[in-house]
């Protein structure tokens, strides 16, 4: 018994120090908006599926994704999924392939705009989240814009309309203290969009939303059957034990 | 001698196969007449979970096949179809996925507990010996199919780990180029490297767990005590009196190991496949790219030790193969353990305190190398790694001192064990 507390010890110790080596793992840029992603969140999720087709997909692929499968998921029936959602194709069993030529793309912009299929496991949903919120006003860029989570993006300020334009603060934009303000707001509006900056909070939380389900729209049927294997296992692992005891009753 | 076929005179329809195939006599000599010590401890579940995830990396491995295509063009796509349009192949791929860091993690400790209880000491050298084979297979298999997904880590990855060869002075360019099949990593050597990890070292890594398997049974199992039970048998039936056999007794206690490992197993596969992203990284969810190198490049956790120890080490006389010298060495060192510990005792159970504080030292050292073998270089990492690496080679190097000099307790002449 001592020593499979001991063992126990071990394996606790080892769990800890792996945990340990993730919060160190996921430190890199410095995010100022936190973000919980929500991808249960059906209503939003829908929400962002429209957002992204209507702001995203001219530019953007998710060519590992079928419009079928993201209406099959999300309960959007075929018709509607025709009607307002697929923009670049009438096949419901078509993947999601944006209208950009892919060689005039890269003349155009530097880069190509990427599939974003798997981006939300790429870059990480706070990532995507901050980085939409993050444009702001900068004359030395050929588009005249910037981002803070990427420095020097080649995509323009697609959303600029729905937030409005927003300007760095003096302080922040001189580089000083940056740290000091990390999780406040370091912009100012300077342009007032459609949509109220808590309204446009929302529509990139969708969005993002929308996008960590496409990067595994398993992930709702895997975490459903996973508690039903757990469970069956648990109560194995009970009779099992029953199982040894009874036969161990006989080794002295 | 020659062979007697039916032995046990079986008679029917089993007398009609064991007549000319020993089914009976496999049965009774590796399960149910196999006389294992009965004091087995916790550490002996990682063998038969070994053989588990083996035959579950083979088993998901052969589906994956099925919807997997090898080109480089179409790898990356083809593994998010089978995420999304195979039915149950999210979970096909997570199996085989996290398969491969529970293949580490179970193997890092069944290995451990050989070192705890002396279980590469006579008569087991060989045993150890087809051990090291299968880790030093299992290191190529596991870096081959880390390639095939093509993500831009796989690719970097395979770059770093090739141009290894090229440290070889003379040859090491030229074997680069015919290696890869290419002068940077491309088509072909994702083709090869498929072949290599779908047929050919499986195939290899299958024949050397038979090998593992037979050479143990031939000799019999040690145990927590590092004593022999073979020394006392029953006059009568010549069975070892610490001995009870394998089957009944031991399958029914592996059966529980095989569902807490499970638990946790199947827990990552369906909660957490990312594995805090250790098993599944970050970085590798975009297609590989020539043209954009990772951030930082980092290999799999499982290899972390050994690619600070690479990294650890400088180069001299103009040339980087030094590193890639300790780097082997320290997978080499391992096979020589059976005849570089010459304690008098197996099992650290009668030891003194000179080999614990050693291997606690090895212990820190080599996950502590582990750990630093993960992160961005930066001066401190390089220099623990450095001290890890010594510490590490020194536990090896010093083992005949430490091992002979030092006072032992004496051994008991039955194995401990209290009855539950």
């Amino acid at each position: 018994m001592k020593r499979i507390k001991s063992s126990i010890q071990i394996l606790l110790a080892a769990a800890t120090l792996l945990v340990a080596g993730q919060a160190f793992a996921s430190e890199g840029v410095d995010l100022p908006y936190r973000f919980k992603p929500d991808p249960d969140n059906q209503a939003s999720v829908q929400r962002g599926a429209r957002n992204f087709m209507n702001y995203c997909s001219a530019c953007h692929s998710m060519r590992n994704l079928r419009y079928n499968r993201l209406g099959q998921d999300l309960g959007i029936p075929d018709d509607m999924l025709k009607a307002d959602l697929m923009f670049t194709s009438d096949k419901i069993s078509d993947h999601i392939i944006s209208a950009m030529p892919g060689d005039e793309a890269d003349a155009w912009f530097g880069k190509a705009p990427p599939d974003l299929t798997v981006e939300s496991r790429y870059r990480g949903p706070d990532w995507i989240y901050n980085y939409l919120l993050t444009f702001y006003v900068d004359p030395k860029r050929p588009l005249g814009t910037n981002n803070i989570v990427l420095p020097n993006a080649s995509m323009p300020d697609v959303l600029w309309e729905l937030q409005g334009l927003q300007v760095l603060k003096e302080s922040a934009a001189e580089g000083e203290d940056k740290e000091a303000e990390h999780g406040e707001p370091q912009f100012e509006l300077a342009t007032k969009g459609k949509l109220s900056p808590e309204e446009y909070k929302q529509f990139v939380a969708d969005t993002t939303n929308f996008m960590v389900y496409a990067g595994e729209p398993g992930r709702a049927h895997r975490l459903a059957v996973g508690k039903k294997v757990l469970l069956f296992l648990l109560v194995f692992t009970v009779l099992a034990y029953l199982m040894k005891r009874e036969w161990w009753k006989d080794v002295h | 001698m020659g062979i007697t076929p039916n032995p046990y005179k079986t008679t029917g329809f089993l007398g009609w196969i064991d007549d000319r195939f020993p089914l009976t006599k496999l049965w009774k000599d590796h399960l149910a007449e196999y006389y294992a010590p009965k004091n087995f401890n916790f550490w002996y579940f990682f063998g038969s979970l070994a053989l588990l995830v083996l035959v579950n990396q083979l088993l998901t491995g052969i589906w994956l096949v099925m919807h997997y295509k090898p080109d480089a063009t179409q790898a990356w796509d083809s593994v998010e179809y089978i995420m999304r349009d195979v039915p149950w192949g999210d979970t096909l791929r997570y199996l085989h996925s996290t398969g491969a860091s529970a293949f580490f993690i179970v193997v890092y400790l069944h290995m451990y507990r050989g070192i705890l209880y002396g279980s590469h000491r006579k008569p087991r050298e060989l045993i150890w010996l087809f051990g090291c084979l299968i880790f030093l297979c299992l290191m190529a298999e596991a870096f081959c199919g880390y390639v095939l997904p093509w993500g831009n880590m796989s690719y970097w990855g395979a770059k770093v780990i090739i141009n290894l060869f090229g440290t070889i002075p003379f040859v090491g360019p030229d074997l680069v180029v015919w290696i890869q099949g290419d002068y940077v990593p491309s088509d072909a050597t994702l083709n090869r490297l498929f072949s290599l990890h779908v047929i050919a070292l499986p195939f290899v890594l299958v024949g050397l767990v038979v090998a593992h398997i037979i050479a143990l049974h031939e000799v019999g199992s040690n145990n927590p005590d590092g004593i022999e039970i073979k020394k006392h048998k029953d006059p009568k039936t010549g069975i070892p009196l610490d001995g009870i056999p394998f089957h009944p007794y031991y399958t029914v206690k592996d059966i529980v190991g095989v569902s807490v490992f499970l638990i946790i197993f199947l827990g990552i596969v369906f909660l957490a496949p990312d594995g805090g992203g250790y098993f599944l990284e970050q970085p590798n969810f975009t297609p590989a790219n020539p043209l954009s190198t990772p951030p930082h490049i980092t290999p799999a956790w499982y290899f972390g030790s050994f690619y600070a120890m690479l990294r650890a080490t400088p180069s001299f006389a103009g040339t980087q193969i030094w590193g890639v010298i300790v780097m082997f060495g320290a997978v080499i060192l391992l096979f020589l353990m059976p005849w570089l510990d010459r304690s008098p005792v197996k099992s650290i159970r009668y030891k003194g305190p000179i080999f614990k504080i050693a291997l606690a030292i090895f212990t820190v050292s080599f996950v502590l190398l582990n750990y630093y073998g993960m992160q961005p270089p930066s001066p401190m990492g390089k220099l623990i790694s450095q001290v890890g690496t010594i510490l590490y080679y020194l536990f090896f190097l010093l083992m005949p001192f430490y091992t002979k000099m030092e006072k032992t307790k004496p051994v008991p002449e039955r194995v401990t064990h209290e009855a539950h």
